[in-house]
């Protein structure tokens, strides 16, 4: 029942509920799963669990997905770039990094993925590395000890390779 | 009591696992916790396995086993190379030192001195970890088989006694016994209230009856503390112990582990323990044979720092909103489900087990008068040695930072150490011989709380990290109650106006009464401990706050609304590189002619500085 202007598999969201039993104390998981899948929530999806999901709604579904950190309702980048301002690296210069990085993909007004689609960039609490601080990490991989130059580095490494594509 | 007939003999078994490690050889241990890893480590046990660094590949005399351990501690100087029967730990081993390392000391028995580690007193290599300052003055009870076992590995966890002391409270069938001894070892709750233990599993254990759960609260949200990651990457069964045993205490029969989604490492390793303790009827349906089932299932988190509070924890787990409601009623009563539950925090659950092999006197002869036991606590920020660390409740800061901490780094002035993340506060140098334990750290105006231990040397601004604090709890006020929703935004935006440089002397009086409000008023510990960073702050660094009220200057020389970055004409040669290393291209000039800083565009990030190599660039 996928149509044209919908960005969901509705078969795969299915196969996603059925693995979570139709649970309403699974919806966490189950909203994990999606935005593994989509890199965010999409609405559709959002609305089909409310109704498919006995005692949850649409608008319950919406109020847990807006209650946690990590899920998103616009898409993420194909790299995800969480730079930890957790206290440790903040205190030895989280933030000039992560200025360095919005400054150079030119994000504000609250937007976090560049137009491209390739990048988005955000804070993130604390990952429990702090003996490394202060941390990056790029789509799961972690960079210890980083600064704005090592930065640089790593997203002009990403950025070769892409072109290479 | 009757004795309860188990299908299993752990001395047995454990001698088995035993027999299995022994078969490995020289075991090298190789840290492969969240720090190592990030550092390398994977690919330093993959070049050891390339090496041919597996049981059985090398000649039967110097048969060679590599073990991929959780968290060491000493998370500064990964990748942690440690092998025990040679009594050797190497530090900052990267790739291309493995060779070396087999060829010179595993095959050649010469050990290799440039991977030492070096005492930055006085300036020797030290051998093994138990010469290492950092270690040496640590008791570990919790993380005592952290980075020495494959945290993997069942039979690793049984050979060092795991699941000895379920074995021994199954066999004596007397769940009140084992309530009395956790009562009696003075254990209190390691997650940050500091509640005794045994008395949680006393008021749950009354509502016997019907179904009943044992929840682990693995929720550390504190940015600086990592102890209870640590905990769950480096000794699952450790932990998954002590829940069964709290679980036979209470009469439940189901739990939840509970797990930030921002440790993906510790979620793989405990959900690979439970199938392994599963699967050889540790866990699971009728354990060791006896009627005793407990079902454990993972729960991840989503990213909320209030969750850390129980019934926030709770209705997360239910699948809804993690939002805290008033107590009582308490969980022990009505928690999860609607059903009586137990909620402990991992640090607190990895004692456990230790306590029932010891004893509680054992435990109880450790800290002080009020606070019995070990605790971690993580070290970070401006010291040495950062790392998890464990020592007996009551030791001093001074021993932490300067014993085991190695001091401040790069020779900087202590200036302050926040202890207990955002709920906890600052504390200055006429307190590093405050014991560390609930009550003393009370007094002083901070508190334990999970453990995190931030140091801070001259060059940070306590102003801006009151700010930081404030604007992280305002962030994950859940917004159910007024005072913690408003109080901290307007909290928030007095601490920015003060480090924009826009404060007023009558801010910093609004600033207390609105802090005091916020920690009476609030619901849940979240709001109720907010305000702890700003009166902490408040009350010792006041001259501070003045300073940039009245004289418009951050004397740490962070805040960037209070400085202006400037070159000396005299003393730039032109040659360009500060205007190539500017972000914002606010430096202008030609080659070999003095450059000037558009102070419109600049932002004061302060790369230009390092940049220079003529130190032209200064900051005002």
């Amino acid at each position: 029942m996928t149509t044209k202007s919908s960005p969901v598999n509705y078969q795969e969201i299915d196969e996603i509920l059925k693995k979570y039993d139709y649970k309403k104390s699974n919806l966490i998981a189950m909203l994990q799963a999606i935005q593994e899948v989509y890199r965010y929530l999409p609405e559709e999806a959002m609305t089909y669990i409310g109704e498919k999901v006995d005692e949850l709604s649409p608008a319950t579904v919406f109020g847990v997905a807006t209650f946690y950190a990590q899920f998103s309702l616009e898409p993420k980048g194909k790299y995800e770039i969480k730079i930890c301002d957790g206290t440790a690296c903040h205190v030895r210069g989280s933030m000039p990094i992560y200025n360095s990085v919005i400054q150079r993909f030119n994000l504000k007004d609250g937007k976090f993925t560049t137009e491209d689609g390739l990048f988005s960039v955000e804070t993130v609490s604390c990952l429990g590395a702090c003996g490394l601080a202060p941390v990056a990490v790029v789509n799961g991989k972690v960079y210890p000890q980083m600064t704005t130059d090592a930065m640089k580095i790593v997203i002009d490494t990403i950025l070769e390779r892409e072109k290479g594509e | 009591m009757v004795e309860k007939a188990l299908n299993i003999d752990i001395k047995e078994e454990q001698k088995k696992a035993q027999a299995k490690l022994d078969e490995q050889g020289i075991r090298v241990l190789v840290c492969a916790g969240t720090g190592c890893v990030a550092n390398g480590s994977l690919e330093v046990i993959e070049k050891f396995k390339e090496l041919g660094v597996e049981t059985g590949k090398l000649t039967a005399e110097d048969k060679v086993t590599i073990i991929p351990t959780g968290c060491h501690g000493f998370c500064e100087q990964g990748v942690l190379v440690c092998i025990p029967q040679l009594h050797t730990t190497y530090v900052k081993v990267k790739i291309d030192d493995v060779e070396e390392i087999v060829e010179s000391h595993i095959k050649g028995g010469k050990v290799v001195e440039r991977l030492l580690y070096v005492d930055p007193q006085t300036k020797q290599h030290v051998q093994s970890d138990e010469e290492i300052n950092f270690y040496k003055k640590q008791t570990r009870t919790a993380l005592v088989n952290c980075g020495n076992v494959d945290a993997e590995s069942l039979d690793e966890a049984i050979a060092v006694q795991g699941y000895e002391a379920l074995y021994n409270v199954l066999k004596t069938n007397d769940p009140d016994a084992v309530i009395q001894e956790i009562l009696d070892s003075g254990l209190k709750g390691r997650g940050g209230a500091g509640f005794p233990t045994g008395l949680k599993w006393k008021f749950t254990a009354a509502n016997k009856g019907g179904k009943s759960y044992v929840v682990c609260n693995g929720d550390e949200g504190d940015p600086g503390a990592f102890m209870d990651r640590s905990v769950m990457e480096g000794d699952p069964h450790k932990l998954l112990e002590g829940m069964a045993i709290a679980a036979f205490a209470i009469g439940a029969d189901e739990g939840y582990i509970y797990v930030r989604a921002e440790y993906p490492l510790a979620i793989k390793r405990l959900r690979k323990a439970i199938q392994e303790a599963e699967e050889r009827g540790y866990l699971g349906k009728n354990i060791m044979g006896t009627d005793f089932s407990f079902v454990l299932h993972i729960k991840e988190g989503a990213g909320a720092f209030v969750c850390g509070e129980e019934s926030a924890l709770i209705a997360s787990i239910e699948g809804e909103r993690g939002m805290p409601r008033p107590k009582p009623p308490f969980p022990a009563n009505k928690g999860l489900f609607g059903r009586p539950t137990l909620i402990n925090n991992v640090e607190t659950l990895a004692n456990v087990p230790a306590i029932m092999l010891k004893g509680a006197k054992w435990f109880a002869s450790m800290g002080t008068e009020s606070a019995k036991g070990t605790k971690t606590f993580a070290l970070t920020g401006e010291v040495n040695n950062t790392g998890l660390i464990e020592v007996p409740m009551g030791t001093t800061l001074r021993e932490i930072i300067f014993d085991i901490g190695g001091g401040i780094r790069g020779g900087k002035k202590f200036k302050a150490v926040q202890i207990g993340g955002p709920s906890g506060g600052c504390l200055t140098e006429e307190h590093l011989d405050v014991k560390m334990d609930y009550d003393s750290l009370a007094k002083a105006g901070a508190m334990v709380g999970s453990g995190g231990l931030v140091v801070m040397a001259e060059d940070t601004c306590i102003v801006e990290v009151a700010r930081f604090f404030m604007n992280f709890t305002q962030n994950e006020s859940c917004g159910k109650c007024v005072p913690c929703r408003e109080g901290t935004k307007n909290m928030l935006k007095i601490l920015q106006k003060i480090v924009n440089g826009q404060g007023e002397m009558e801010d910093l009086e609004l600033l207390e009464e609105l802090a005091l409000a916020v920690k009476d008023g609030s619901l849940c510990g979240l709001g109720k401990t907010a305000p702890n960073p700003v009166l902490s702050t408040l009350k010792y660094f006041k001259d501070e706050y003045i300073a940039h009220i009245k004289d418009k200057k951050c004397p740490a020389g962070v805040c960037a609304a209070l400085k202006t970055i400037k070159i000396e004409a005299d003393l730039c040669k032109g040659c360009t590189k500060c205007a190539r290393t500017c972000p914002v291209g606010a430096i202008e000039g030609t080659v070999k002619n003095p450059h000037t800083i558009d102070q419109s565009k600049c932002i004061k990030c302060g790369a230009c500085l390092d940049s220079c190599p003529f130190k032209a660039i200064k900051e005002y």
